[in-house]
């Protein structure tokens, strides 16, 4: 017999779950959906955010989604600065299938290794406010802790699509996602967009570290976890669909929830994987995908 | 003549390792140690058959190995066969897993080969670290036998096991590289379309590679329960394998046979002496710094700037 408030309180984390989701994915959406770049060390950029987050609120008590917020800047510039190699060392000699994936990879370890040896590989765990409630709606209670981040993920994502829908900048984004040599053609420079997208979905990344860490503790090796699942919602929503990545994000969250809820939640990096390769298998495209 | 050259070199080579030096290298460490490179060999050689010949990322090494890993678990739970039947057993489950995650994504762009791979590697610790009968998520002690069937100690046995397989793997490179094989993987890495247009199979001979690959990094893993005697899964999956299969091949270089080898020869020494010396964290960053500055500065590695060097174009 199903119980109808377990099902129900499942659901519910899930859907808080899935807007997280779709925060530490938004980057992956825009630089291997528009950009086709593909950055398996977007999750270590993550883990670096809450890193970061965890710096200031240890130190100076700020509230950490403030601290990951305050760090974006900070973050578009390390992502201009590694587009910019990526950029000279593989887009620019055309050798970017193999060896700018290598390169991902090595980067991905480098920075894990960093923060290894910065704060070692014990848990780390910020204080805030919102950190310990739970919001009661009837049956249902919905931690702090999932609902801020989830509030934050959805602005984010609002945010961002507005961002590429009506700015000049989004849609220059937009037409080089589309046909970068026309827009050559058309004299404009590509890699400059490129570069500040890129910039872009790392600045997300500060901000969903920040989100990373409010929900549960973090270890420098967590990023790896979720390889699988940013690229799992970056395929599902399709490439580069902002509102698809929410869409994607939540069907993921709610799946792992229910798995969690009723398997073990020793089973649920397994979902992920599950629905990349179904997704695969049946529609590369995605749900949203042209 | 270059093909009795090998094969020379490579007797040379066993007899030296495999014969001499059990019996005049008195010190156990170097075999622990000359084990660990010889893995690392394997590793890297399997990694390139699909990675340098093909132009497939396998991001999963350290899934395949322990693969292996943990089918020898399993068998000595069962009923304790011979090293060979182990042996066997870890090639044929890598092998097979390698087949089945090759059908299912590499019709699609060589990018999501490479994602599958690194998810794989997540999805198979889960189901190790959930399966009681090989020790689940706590790990699993394995009793060595009492007595080596050769040489005094169990250690130098392993080491020649290994060098036996190191020897297995690179003779199988080889002879891909040289065969029709080679070529058809060679053009599916270089124009998979064109090689597509022009009568290649692409399809089977991708599987026939990652298949191959797999089964390697099966093999490589499968006497390594007895190496360490206790297997955890966060051992077994650590990414280092996965990342010094990558750089070792990227460093060597990735369009012969001598590029792994050497790779894993310069990486795998470096690394057991770094262990000794500095601590295991810097040891890793050190491989990661390398492996980034080889693949932006020297893309054919050092066998690629050997032929530049002295002015034989790069065999592609």
């Amino acid at each position: 017999m199903l119980n109808a408030e377990l099902l129900l309180n499942a659901l519910a984390s899930g859907l808080l779950l899935g807007g997280f989701y779709a925060a530490i994915s938004l980057g992956m959406t825009i630089v291997f959906g528009q950009l086709d770049i593909v950055n398996i060390a977007h999750p270590a950029f993550i883990i670096v955010g809450s890193y970061a987050a965890y710096a200031l609120n240890d130190s100076l008590g700020l509230d950490p989604l403030l601290a990951g917020l305050l760090f974006t800047p900070v973050f578009f510039a390390a992502g201009v600065v590694v587009y910019r190699v990526y950029h000279a060392a593989f887009e620019a000699r055309g050798a970017e299938a193999l060896r700018g994936l290598v390169f991902f990879f090595g980067l991905l370890f480098i920075i894990e290794v960093l923060i290894t040896l910065t704060f070692g590989v014990d848990y780390r765990l910020v204080d805030a406010v919102y950190i310990g409630g739970a919001l009661k709606l009837g049956p249902v209670g919905l931690p702090w802790r999932m609902v801020v981040p989830f509030l934050v993920a959805l602005a984010m994502t609002l945010g961002l699509h507005l961002f590429f829908k009506h700015s000049f900048m989004g849609r220059a984004v937009m037409a080089v996602a589309q046909d970068p040599v026309a827009l050559q053609l058309m004299g404009a420079k590509p890699v400059r967009i490129k570069q500040f997208a890129f910039g872009i979905a790392i600045a997300t990344a500060a901000l969903a570290g920040a989100m990373l860490i409010v929900i549960g503790p973090v270890e420098p090796s967590m990023g790896r976890l979720y390889i699988g699942r940013v690229f799992a919602i970056a395929v599902l929503a399709g490439m580069g669909s902002i509102p698809g990545t929410l869409v994607a994000a939540i069907i993921l969250g709610v799946a792992e929830s229910l798995t969690a809820t009723f398997y073990g939640p020793s089973w649920a990096p397994a979902v992920a994987f599950g629905i990349l390769l179904v997704t695969l298998a049946v529609r590369p495209a995605g749900l949203f995908g042209r | 003549m270059r093909h009795t050259g090998f094969w020379l070199g490579v007797l040379a080579v066993a007899a030296l390792l495999g014969v001499v030096a059990p019996y005049t290298i008195a010190n156990e460490y170097y075999f622990f140690a000359g084990y660990v490179v010889l893995q690392f060999v394997v590793l890297a050689t399997a990694w390139n058959i699909l990675g340098g010949y093909t132009g497939y990322v396998n991001f999963g090494s350290a899934a395949f190995f322990a693969v292996g890993a943990y089918s020898t678990v399993a068998l000595i739970n069962a009923f304790d066969p011979p090293m060979i039947v182990l042996i066997l057993a870890g090639a044929l489950a890598s092998g097979l897993i390698g087949l089945a995650t090759g059908y299912l994504t590499l019709r699609l762009r060589g990018v999501y080969f490479a994602i599958a791979t690194l998810a794989l590697a997540i999805v198979l610790e889960t189901v190790i670290a959930n399966w009681d009968y090989v020790g689940g998520a706590g790990g699993a002690f394995v009793l060595r036998p009492k007595e080596s069937p050769v040489f005094d100690k169990y250690i130098q046995y392993l080491f020649v096991v290994m060098l036996g397989l190191a020897i297995v793997a690179v003779a199988i490179a080889r002879t891909i590289e040289v065969s029709r094989l080679g070529r058809g993987l060679a053009a599916i890495r270089d124009d998979e379309e064109a090689a597509a247009g022009a009568g290649v199979p692409t399809l089977r001979l991708k599987l026939l590679a990652t298949t191959i690959s797999g089964a390697l990094m099966g093999a490589a893993g499968a006497p390594y329960p007895y190496y360490v005697t206790y297997v955890d899964p966060a051992s077994a999956f650590n990414l280092s394998y996965a990342v010094n299969a990558v750089a070792m091949p990227m460093i060597g270089g990735t369009f012969t046979w001598l590029g792994p080898v050497v790779g894993a020869l310069l990486l795998g020494t470096l690394q057991q002496v770094a262990t000794v010396t500095i601590s295991s964290e810097l040891n890793l960053l050190m491989v990661g710094l390398v492996l980034v500055a080889f693949v932006i500065l020297a893309p054919d590695g050092i066998v690629g700037l050997f032929r530049k060097l002295f002015g034989r174009a790069p065999r592609r």
